[in-house]
Order: structure tokens, then sequence, then C-alpha cells
């Protein structure tokens, strides 16, 4: 299993997902309505590593973050 | 150096320490950058969330590339929520001349600005509201929304 977890103001509890790969994510999280609006505007971070691709393959324990847009200061 | 405190900063404590610091390495410049929340319309207070995993890696980026200039960075944010008219974050440059100095502390706030895993909410009568107008995409967003 994956551990999918959702940042600040996303304010989701995080998911276990049986995924292979980071393609398998983004299929599985466009299913859900609440998140639709999010994904246009989040980064991805695989294992605390932001990522630019969905070739990414997963195994057993590892971690999916999804960051939404930021504002320090 | 990053530090992460639970609400507002002591400006002045952070700000003695780092000065006797970096006097005592021989730095010839100092220079700070100190954001103070501002009384604007029925605004309390900012409240921060902060991802530290990610936050330190980016520090430690900035602090590699400010080595690599003979420089040095420090960085003092908060968590939770932080009333008008006191500071939320703080950041420095020390370098042995100025002109490095100078130059840093303006890509280090603004990279700051666009890149650091911290999420601003406004505070309007005890409630926390996301400033999402305020807030910028991280490079690479949007890659989940991909078919």
């Amino acid at each position: 299993m994956v551990q999918v977890e959702f940042l600040g103001p996303i304010g989701k509890k995080p998911i276990l997902l049986e995924v292979k790969n980071l393609k398998d994510v983004a299929k599985e999280l466009q299913k859900d309505k609440e998140l639709q609006k999010w994904l246009n505007e989040c980064a991805v971070a695989v294992n605390d590593r932001l990522v630019q691709s969905l070739d990414v393959e997963l195994k057993e324990g590892d971690k999916v973050t999804l960051l939404p847009p930021v504002c320090g200061g | 150096m990053l530090e992460l405190y639970l609400g507002q900063l002591d400006v002045d404590k952070i700000f003695l320490r780092w000065r006797k610091w970096g006097e005592r390495k021989n730095y010839g410049a100092f220079i700070t950058f100190i954001g103070t929340v501002r009384a604007e319309e029925d605004i309390e207070a900012l409240s921060f969330d902060v991802y530290e995993p990610i936050l330190t890696q980016w520090f430690e980026e900035w602090q590699q590339k400010a080595k690599a200039k003979g420089a040095y960075l420090m960085m003092a944010h908060s968590i939770g929520n932080v009333p008008v008219h006191t500071s939320s974050y703080m950041a420095a440059v020390f370098s042995p001349k100025r002109r490095v100095a100078l130059e840093l502390i303006e890509e280090f706030v603004e990279d700051f600005k666009a890149n650091a895993p911290i999420w601003k909410y406004d505070v309007i009568a005890g409630k926390r509201r996301y400033a999402r107008e305020r807030s910028h995409k991280i490079v690479g967003s949007g890659l989940l929304a991909s078919k």
C-alpha cells in the first residue's frame, strides 16, 4: 500500500492506495470530486522529494504528498 | 540555520543572537528581512502550516548555494497564529562583503515566497481562512490532473 497525504488547506485525512506507480495515483485521485479542484494546483512529492513527472514507480510503504499553493512569510 | 517557532517570533532576541554569531564568525555584512503582520480589514492574525521535511530540504539547497559564494543563511518562521503587528518571518544573509549579501537576500526571500512549503490563513473572528488568492503554485504543480 502507498500512503497519500494532503497538506495544508486541503483538509483531508491520509488515504491508502493499492497502486504501482504515480500514474495510478493520479487516476485514483481524479475519481474524487472533492479533490478535483486541488489536483490542478498541487505539487507532488514522493517520499518527501518533489517530482516533475508521473513516470515514478512506487513500492509498498512509499508516501505521496500533495502540496497546494504556498504563501510563507 | 532554520528555526521554527510556535506563534510569533521574538524578533529582538533572534536578531541579537544572529548578529553576535555573525560578529564571532567575522562576517562583514549582515542583512535581515523581517516580515510583520499588517492590520488589514478584519484580520486579527495570520496563521501558518509548515511542512518541515520539504522546508528543510529547500533551505539546505539554498544554504549550499550561499556557501558556494562564501555566505551563510539564517531563517526563522512561525507555526500557528501570529497576531497583527508581530512577526512571522525572519531571513538573514551573512557574507564577508556587502555585494553577495545584497544579491542573495533578494533571491532567497523571493524563492521562499514562491516555493517554501508553508500555507497561510487569515484569522477573522477566530476562524482560519486559507489565503488562496495570495498563494503561489509550487514549480511542477498540476501533475496529478494530467490524464
